[in-house]
């Protein structure tokens, strides 16, 4: 194929777009419907998952340390602790710094006393986050047991929220995968309704093929129009799904941030419009290119 | 000019520079799956720059003749050649070479429905990948040859069926071939129209180019004398210059 040709395929390919205009237009709408519910139910997965990935990061472990140990011994667990493997820091709160955040967060008024008469009640404690939010009551366990090894025992209690911590992870996990099944599904369906569409537009074109081939052209070169107007529909399609998508988004977004719930904040645009938009864009293009592809594929056999 | 210098047409196709025929049928048989017997061993030569009228009632086998010489249909026994193709032995890939060499012109015309009349023709001469430049000028010169260079950006839609034949039998013979397969080409015109579509194919032969023509119209046969090629039954029954149409219908 020379240059000349490559570029009469282009031109031809254009061309089609125009001259099947409602086809065109059908085709193209297609996709936008499909792509639009792809779209916003994986923004929709995103914004659940990093939720629950935000409610998972809230489970830590506090490891109340016994009054009486010294600094060697704390060190030695604090050590311990940061030497398991799925742990991924641990922070020292000293008795002291204890006290400021129970003043910080319930007042002068019930720290005074204490203060006053030099007391302390508050352990020294360890704050323990993991790396994977579902090893925490493992953690946990293997946490109290450095009781065992060690032998003042200088762990008086292990804390992670026992129950309310198992359910939340089981409601995050549930999250996830009905937001994949989803996700699955709406692109299945994606494929279907875009195959519908195409398989009536090459109805229409079998007596077009037919004729091209009488005249003697190969089917490559009946072929690579149809790929390049069924890219062009694809990438349009997917072009104009994108601009409804970010602006929706970053409307929602602007509406979000009236927003005081500390628990649900959107992911910023700025973090997903690029990778977002190449897989739109991305899909947009291999719908086009299969579409056209597997529905040419029988016609040429004339 | 056209694909009769393209160094891959004379890989494919055997010619016998020595022999003037252009299509050779040795006893062909055509049996159709569904048990219909269509050709019953038939044996034609056609040499080049002959005018030759296929007649016969309807479902004698005419256009399953017809077919065979553009390889539409594949014969089920015996020998064709056209052009030095070998058909038996024809791949498929190749098939196209073949069609680039033989103009067709149907009843219906078959053009491209959303092209214009220029780009109709055009096409032809994009698939064996003319230089553009060449390509208008041609395009337009047998354009003028029809008779509709006026009208060389109307789409088929908003020309006669007299003028949508002229632009298929443009597009036949773009690429100077030197066959052209016409099945019933006057078929859906009027005495008038199809006249002057007979005068152009006059024309063409008379330039040098072999026409294969199948038709129903007595009229015609009996007025312009070609050699006359009458199928009956899937069998040639005559074979006669300048013969006369031989049917009341």
């Amino acid at each position: 194929m020379n240059f000349n040709t490559l570029l009469r395929h282009f031109r031809e390919g254009t061309k089609n777009v125009f001259r099947n205009g409602w086809m065109s237009i059908a085709s193209i709408m297609s996709i936008i419907v499909s792509l639009s519910l792809l779209g916003v139910a994986l923004l929709l997965v995103l914004n659940l998952d990093r939720a629950a990935d935000e409610a998972d990061k809230q489970v830590e472990i506090s490891v109340y340390l016994n009054l009486n140990i010294d600094q060697a011994e704390r060190d030695k667990v604090s050590q311990e602790i940061q030497d398991m493997p799925e742990v991924q820091n641990v922070t020292f709160i000293s008795k002291k710094d204890g006290l400021e955040t129970m003043r910080q967060t319930l007042g002068d008024a019930m720290v005074k006393g204490y203060e006053e008469t030099g007391t302390n009640p508050l352990p020294d404690t360890f704050k323990v986050q993991v790396i994977e939010a579902t090893t925490v009551p493992f953690v946990a366990d293997k946490i109290s047991a450095l009781n065992g090894v060690n032998p003042d025992g200088p762990i008086y209690d292990v804390d992670y929220g026992k129950g309310t911590a198992e359910r939340l992870f089981q409601w995050t996990q549930t999250i996830r995968v009905v937001g994949i099944v989803l996700v699955i599904a709406l692109g299945v369906m994606a494929m279907f309704l875009i195959a519908n569409t195409i398989k009536v537009t090459i109805i229409a074109r079998r007596r077009e093929i037919a004729i091209m081939k009488l005249v003697g052209a190969t089917n490559r070169f009946i072929r690579w129009p149809f790929f390049i107007e069924g890219v062009l529909i694809g990438l349009t399609g997917s072009g104009i799904t994108l601009a409804i998508l970010l602006y929706g988004y970053s409307r929602l977004e602007v509406a979000a941030s009236g927003w005081t719930s500390a628990l649900f904040t959107l992911i910023p645009l700025t973090d997903v419009w690029m990778w977002f938009s190449i897989l739109l864009v991305g899909l947009g293009f291999l719908i086009g290119a299969w579409g056209s592809t597997i529905s040419i594929r029988k016609f040429l056999k004339v | 000019m056209g694909v009769r210098g393209d160094a891959k047409y004379a890989q494919v196709a055997n010619q016998n520079s020595g022999s003037d025929t252009v299509i050779d049928m040795q006893d062909v048989w055509k049996t159709y799956p569904n048990g219909t017997h269509a050709l019953k061993g038939v044996s034609v030569q056609i040499d080049r720059s002959e005018f030759v009228y296929v007649v016969g009632p309807s479902g004698a086998g005419k256009s399953t003749f017809m077919k065979l010489m553009y390889r539409e249909e594949v014969p089920t026994k015996g020998q064709i050649s056209v052009n030095g193709f070998n058909l038996g032995k024809l791949k498929q890939r190749n098939i196209p070479l073949l069609r680039r060499n033989i103009g067709v012109i149907f009843q219906d015309y078959r053009l491209l429905p959303k092209l214009t009349a220029y780009e109709n023709v055009a096409f032809a001469m994009e698939v064996i990948e003319a230089p553009r430049k060449q390509m208008k000028k041609r395009v337009m010169e047998v354009l003028d040859l029809v008779g509709l260079k006026s009208k060389a950006n109307r789409e088929p839609a908003h020309l006669s069926g007299g003028e949508q034949q002229r632009v298929a039998i443009a597009r036949a013979i773009v690429n100077n071939p030197s066959v052209i397969v016409a099945d019933e080409p006057t078929g859906n015109l009027d005495p008038e129209t199809s006249w002057g579509i007979m005068q152009l194919l006059d024309e063409i032969n008379f330039r040098g180019t072999t026409i294969v023509m199948a038709t129903h119209n007595k009229e015609i046969v009996n007025t312009m004398r070609k050699r006359v090629l009458a199928i009956e039954d899937g069998n040639v029954v005559r074979d006669q210059l300048r013969g006369e149409y031989g049917y009341e219908f």
